[in-house]
Parts: C-alpha cells; structure tokens; sequence
C-alpha cells in the first residue's frame, strides 16, 4: 500500500510499504476513507519530537471501513463492514487509567513502556504514527492501518453523517473539547484561548457550547483570526498589539478567567528581537520548547484561574513563570487528549448541529499530494488551516 | 531469601546519590551551552565561528539530554556510562582545539579540558562503583499493580508454566509436580542454562517464593509479595528475584553495554505481566514487533507494517 513515511527533519514522502497485518488478536484492519494533517504532526515533522525513525508511517486522524478482524474481537462491538473513527491515543479499557477515562495514559497500550519512562519519569500510553517514545506504532496517513484493540478503540459512526463531520472526533475537536472542559467554565467566565489553529478553533467553539460568557481567541495569522471571528468569537492579533493590555483592556482590568494553550512547544513570539533570537536558536537546533504562548497564558490569566494546556510539550521547558503560578493560585491542567471518553457526547453535539466540525477545513488532498499539505500546512500558505487527505 | 531491599545496600555508599547530583551538573553545564554557545566557546578559549558553535550546540544538547536520563531514571548509575562516553568525546573535541589552536587563549582551552578531564575520573569512579560490586549475585527488584483480585494474579504465577510469556529470557517452564520445575532461560552472549527450581513459602494470593536446586547452572532465587492495592485497583505486585552472575559484576556491566539491562528487564517483564492479565496478552507494534524477545530498546523497526519475510522471522 502506499503511505507518507517521515524520513528525517522536515522531510516526508509517499512511498510504498507492505500491508498492515493483524500483530495481536483483538487487532482489527481498516481501509482509509479520510485522514488528516496535525499540528502535533507538524512537531514530528521539524523534528522536536524524539525517537522518529526513517520509515515511520505518520498520522493519526484516521477513519474508514473495517476490512479485517483478529479472532480476539468482541464482533458486538466492531466488525468487518463497519464504518469507523478512530480515536489518535490507544486505550486497553480495563487498566485503572482507562477505567477512569483518562485513556491518553492506558497503563498497556504503549510497548515502548520504558523508554517513555526514561523521558518522563513515568510512560505514556501508545499513540498511532507519533515516535517510537508512544509505541511504535504505524500511523493512519495510508491506505491501510492497523488498529489495536479494535473492540475498544474503532468507534461505529452513523452512515447520515460524512466523512468530514466526524473525521475529527479522532482528535482536534475532543482535544479543543477538553481544553475548555478542563476550564469548569462558568457564565460569567471570559476564556481565552492561544492559538486559532484547528485546535484553538475548536477550544473556542467548546467554550462556547459549554457556556462561556465570551470566547477570545489569539493568533498572528489574520486568515485564521478571521476564521475564528466568523465563528462568533473575539479576536487579538498578538503581531500587532500588546496581549496582556489588550486582554485587560477586553475583560475590565480582571484578565480573561480561564486561559486555554491550543499552540504547544512551536510558538512564536511578537516580538522581533526575541523573535530573531528564537530563529537562531532553531536554526542551531538548540532548544526543545519555544513556550512563549504558555508563558503569556499564565502570566495573563486571572488570579485563581485556571491555565489549561493542549498544546503538546515534549522535553525540558524554560523560564517557566513559576512565581505567577503560585503567588496567584492558578491551576494548571493538562494531558494528551483522552478521546474515548468524549466521543459519544460530541457526536451528539455534531447530530444537534451546536459545532459544525467542517468550518474549519481548506483543503482535500490525494494522499499522494501529503508533503505538500505539509509544506503549507506548515507555512500557512493558501489559507491552509486543515488538510483532510483522501487515501 | 533475599530481603526487600535496594539493590545499593550491597554497594557501600550510595552511587544512586551520586549520579543524581552528578544530573544536577549536567543540567547546569548544558543551559548555557545551549543558549550561548558563543559565550561558552570565549570561556574555553575556542573562537568563534559556525563549526565551533555548531560543536559546543551538540555538546550542550548532549548534557541536557544527560540531565533529563540522570533525573528521571530510577537507577541513575547506569546512565552515568553514557556520561563517560560523552566526556570522551568533550576531551577529544577539546583535545582537536588544543592541536588546532592559533596560540590566542591557549591558557584556557588548557583549563577546560583539565576541568573536562575532572569530570572524566568523577563519571568513571560512580559508573565503576555503580556497577562493581564485592558478590557476584545480582539483586532485581520490581513492582506493578494490575487490576485483578490477589488470588488471581497469585494464581497465574503460581502455575509457573505461564511465566515464560511474558519473562524476557525464560524460554521454558515445565512443571515435574507440585513444587518442583525445571527452567530453560537463555543468558548473555547466546548461551541456556537450566535449572531445577522448588517452590519454598506459598501461601495462596499472599507470598510465593522459590529457589533454585541441585546442581543450577545458575543459583538464583526469587520471592513475589502480592498485596492489595488501594480501592479497587486490584493488586500490588513486588518481586524480588537474586541470581549469581557467572563472571560476576563485569560481565553484567557488559551484557548492559551490549544493550541488556536486567534491571530494565525486569521492568518491561512486569509490563508484560500486567498486560497478559489485564488484556489478555503481549502488545506488539510495528516498531517493537517482538513481544517479550525484544532485547533491547533501539534502533527499532521503522513504524511501518512487517513485510512476508520479516513477519515470519518475529514469529520464531
Ligand atoms: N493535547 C492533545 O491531545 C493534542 C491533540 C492535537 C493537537 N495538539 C497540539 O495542539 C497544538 C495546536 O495544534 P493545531 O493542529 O491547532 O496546530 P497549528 O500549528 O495549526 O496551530 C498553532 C497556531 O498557534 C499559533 N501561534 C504560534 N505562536 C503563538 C503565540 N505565541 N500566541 C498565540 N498563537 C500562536 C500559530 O500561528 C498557529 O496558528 C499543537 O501543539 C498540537 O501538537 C494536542
Ligand atoms: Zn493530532
Ligand atoms: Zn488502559
């Protein structure tokens, strides 16, 4: 089958690869409908994601048909003919973490178990096409993928919604969910939210659907400032103003009440002395998170508040500003997203039509055409927010 | 039976709180390095210029990385020999700039690699310690909690045939009778040995320990504590497994250095443990394929699936 394989720093191809077998016996097969691009595959791509090797298959916002079965699979579950989305971290629904719904940390799904533990002090579970550091496993940017666990992990999508509208049930729009589901949102909450990528956009959208009483959204890029304006919320342009004076000046001098990250360790910075300092460094390779967003949300939140992060992290962070964390009593959530367990309520929220998930696509691509929905993916050249790629 | 303790009692002072101080100065040598590579290359004395910064920015991202394994491993002695091969490489680079050198500054590349050269017999005196001992028996102890009743998890040990599923190196169990087996474990370097084992304490979803008898290849015995663990997380599991190391401590040092760690592999043998019970059997991936014969953590597979041949050759 063919396949986009990373290869090394900022070059990726599509080439042919065996077929994927059944490894485990409640395995399942699927053939690819659609799959998409990630910001968090953006991270791989630049190579500040360690422990990616050549040939690695990326992706892992992928769904389709179930072609294949293991002998261990609970067919009352899935089963081939099945229409399925399937959730980017991989659950064994009976560990202690899965049971509790916090399945972006299962305790079995990761092989590679030891060398997460080496990072992190702790392992983190598997994840599809993300390292070698979450399991090892092929990623969904193919024709075929293997999915793992399949009675737990493929989720049966009505046939009267598309392709588009639960695409991204498999992360950006559980990921935006619970950055604002993290943020116990109140009425009188003002959120902001770092970041009008498609996981900022759909933090934003969240927080609205769960009762914010304004929703701001930050970004320097002014074709997805306008993106997130059209869906109702307000907007700063951290290129051209002041942030913290402009949350102040937008929320009566308190600051906005819960602050959501939705731009991870990649972010840029405003301004241009620092900005060039930061180029350097990157062009050096010489550092593993740029944490300016996260810096700016603690820092600007309101004292009490709550800081929540789903932009991705990966190694050592600096200058974290722990004295404003402490001194104002902020709270500070994070984790990858554990996706199972808001898949049911947010297909209803997509069935209501409260968040309409295809907002925020721009472009359909063959899967042959996948380096370059990386390459202005990645530039945001042509207005690109979200590549949907059509295996 | 060996008591429950760390593995460094038997080491004389403590070469775990060495390593972790030793993390601490890695972290402090690599920020700057990073962050300044040009300032750090005027303290040594080594100009300026693309390939020196590029140099400096390698050896600064190597401490970090050094800084990250020494503080979150929970046996930091092992990481130090990385410490020891990268030290090696700071005196050689030091040691190019010293023959290289245009005569400007020469005062302090001469300091820094006498102060690299410090950190050198530091780094070489915890990894000899940390992996020297006086006995050639190896002490592994290790824990998981797997979410089964203790009767159940106890049950699945006790039957000792099933341990080869999941045990790294155990190729075969077979049972002679109720308290006596005879085990197949392949060691370093290619070789099997064999042993008879009998069981000693065993009292049901509480304590299970046995030992070697006769004439073993290799003494070695072992003792699991299984206790329940808090709410309904079902058990802890505490296992503590001693063994003489045919050629003693260096050979463990080497097996390590070939990628064969027994710490880890008690480790990731629990891992295998606690999936067998709570999903029924070992995950595989593309990238790790191989299950419980997996030997070491890299290089892996690439992520992508196993072709005819490939998929036949994990299989045996
Ligand atoms: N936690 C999870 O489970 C999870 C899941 C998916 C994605 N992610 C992460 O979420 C983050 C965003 O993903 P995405 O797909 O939206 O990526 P993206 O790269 O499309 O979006 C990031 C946006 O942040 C903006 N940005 C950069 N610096 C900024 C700053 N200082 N202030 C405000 N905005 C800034 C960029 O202009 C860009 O529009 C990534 O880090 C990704 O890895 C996390
Ligand atoms: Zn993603
Ligand atoms: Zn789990």
């Amino acid at each position: 089958m063919k396949a986009l394989v990373w290869q090394a720093p900022n070059k990726v191809s599509v080439e042919k690869v065996p077929d994927p077998r059944i490894l485990n016996s409640r395995d399942a097969i699927v053939k690819i409908t659609s799959t998409a691009i990630c910001g968090s595959d953006l991270h791989l791509l630049d190579g500040y994601v360690p422990t990616m090797q050549n040939g690695d298959i990326m992706g892992h916002e992928f769904m389709g048909e179930v072609v294949e079965v293991g002998p261990g699979v609970d067919t009352s579950k899935v089963k081939v003919g099945d229409r399925v989305i399937v959730p980017f971290p991989i659950s064994c629904g009976s560990c202690t973490q899965c049971l509790r719904g916090l399945t972006s940390t299962c305790e079995n799904s990761n092989p590679n178990a030891g060398i997460a533990e080496k990072m992190f002090g702790h392992p983190c579970g598997g994840i599809y096409g993300y390292s070698h550091l979450t399991g090892g496993y092929a990623g969904g940017q193919a024709e075929y993928a293997r999915v793992v666990l399949a009675d737990v992990n493929a989720f049966k999508v009505p046939d009267s919604l598309s392709d588009e509208q639960v695409l991204f049930l498999t992360d950006i729009f559980p990921t935006g969910f619970m950055g604002a589901d993290m943020c116990d949102i109140q009425p009188s909450d003002v959120v902001a939210v770092w970041g009008a990528g498609p996981v900022g956009q759909f933090a934003a959208d969240s927080a609205r659907v769960l009762g914010a009483h304004e929703v701001i959204v930050i970004d320097k890029e002014p074709y997805r400032l306008q993106l997130a304006a059209d869906a109702g919320h307000t907007t700063i342009d951290f290129d051209t103003n002041d942030v913290r004076s402009k949350l102040l000046e937008l929320t009566g001098g308190r600051g906005p009440d819960k602050c959501i990250d939705a731009v991870g360790m990649e972010a840029t910075h405003g301004s241009v002395p620092i900005d060039i300092y930061d180029k350097a460094k990157q062009h050096l390779r010489s550092e593993t998170e740029r944490p300016h967003a996260l810096r700016q949300a603690i820092t600007s939140c309101r004292s009490g508040g709550i800081v929540s992060v789903v932009g991705v992290y990966g190694g050592l962070l600096d200058k974290f500003p722990a004295g404003a964390w402490m001194n104002r009593a902020l709270t500070l959530r994070t984790g990858q997203c554990h996706v199972h367990r808001y898949v049911p309520r947010l297909l209803e929220i997509i069935e209501q039509g409260k968040i309409d998930p295809t907002r925020i696509i721009t472009h359909r691509l063959p899967l042959d055409d996948a380096p370059n929905g990386y390459a202005i993916f990645k530039a945001k050249q042509d207005n690109c927010e979200k590549v949907v790629l059509k295996p | 039976m060996p008591a429950p303790t760390a593995e460094t009692a038997t080491h004389g002072r403590n070469p775990e709180l060495l390593a972790r101080t030793l993390g601490w100065a890695s972290l402090g040598l690599g920020i700057p390095q990073l962050l300044r590579p040009d300032a750090v290359d005027r303290a040594v004395g080594v100009g300026e210029g693309a390939k020196q910064r590029a140099v400096t920015t390698f050896v600064g991202m190597r401490e970090l990385t050094h800084a990250a394994a020494l503080l979150a491993s929970s046996r930091p002695s092992k990481w130090v020999w990385t410490r020891v091969a990268g030290d090696a490489v700071d005196l050689a680079t030091l040691g190019r700039a010293l023959k290289n050198h245009d005569g400007k500054k020469l005062g302090r590349t001469i300091a820094a690699t006498a102060a690299v050269a410090g950190i050198t017999a530091i780094d070489f005196y915890t990894a000899v310690r940390g992996s020297r001992g006086k006995g050639a028996t190896v002490q592994l102890t290790g824990s998981t909690t797997i979410r089964k009743d203790p009767k159940e998890v106890y049950e699945h040990w006790r039957s000792m045939d099933k341990l080869p599923e999941f045990m790294t190196h155990v190729d075969e169990v077979v049972v002679r009778d109720d308290r006596i087996s005879h085990w197949k474990v392949s060691a370093p370097f290619g070789q099997t040995v064999e042993w008879d084992a009998e069981i000693g304490e065993d009292v049901p979803g509480e304590k299970l320990t046995w030992s070697s008898i006769g004439d073993a290849d290799v003494k070695n015995a072992g003792t699991v504590i299984f206790t329940p663990a808090p709410g309904d997380q079902g058990t802890e599991l505490h296992v503590f497994i001693t063994y003489d190391v045919p050629g003693g401590k260096l050979a463990e040092a080497l097996a390590r250095f070939f990628g064969e760690d027994p710490h880890q592999q008690i480790d990731d043998d629990l891992r295998r443990f606690k999936q067998v019970m709570e999903v029924g059997e070992v995950m595989r991936s593309d990238g790790a394929p191989y299950g419980k014969k997996a030997r070491k953590e890299f290089p892996q597979r690439p992520a992508h699936p196993m072709s005819d041949k490939e998929s036949t050759e994990v299989a045996t």
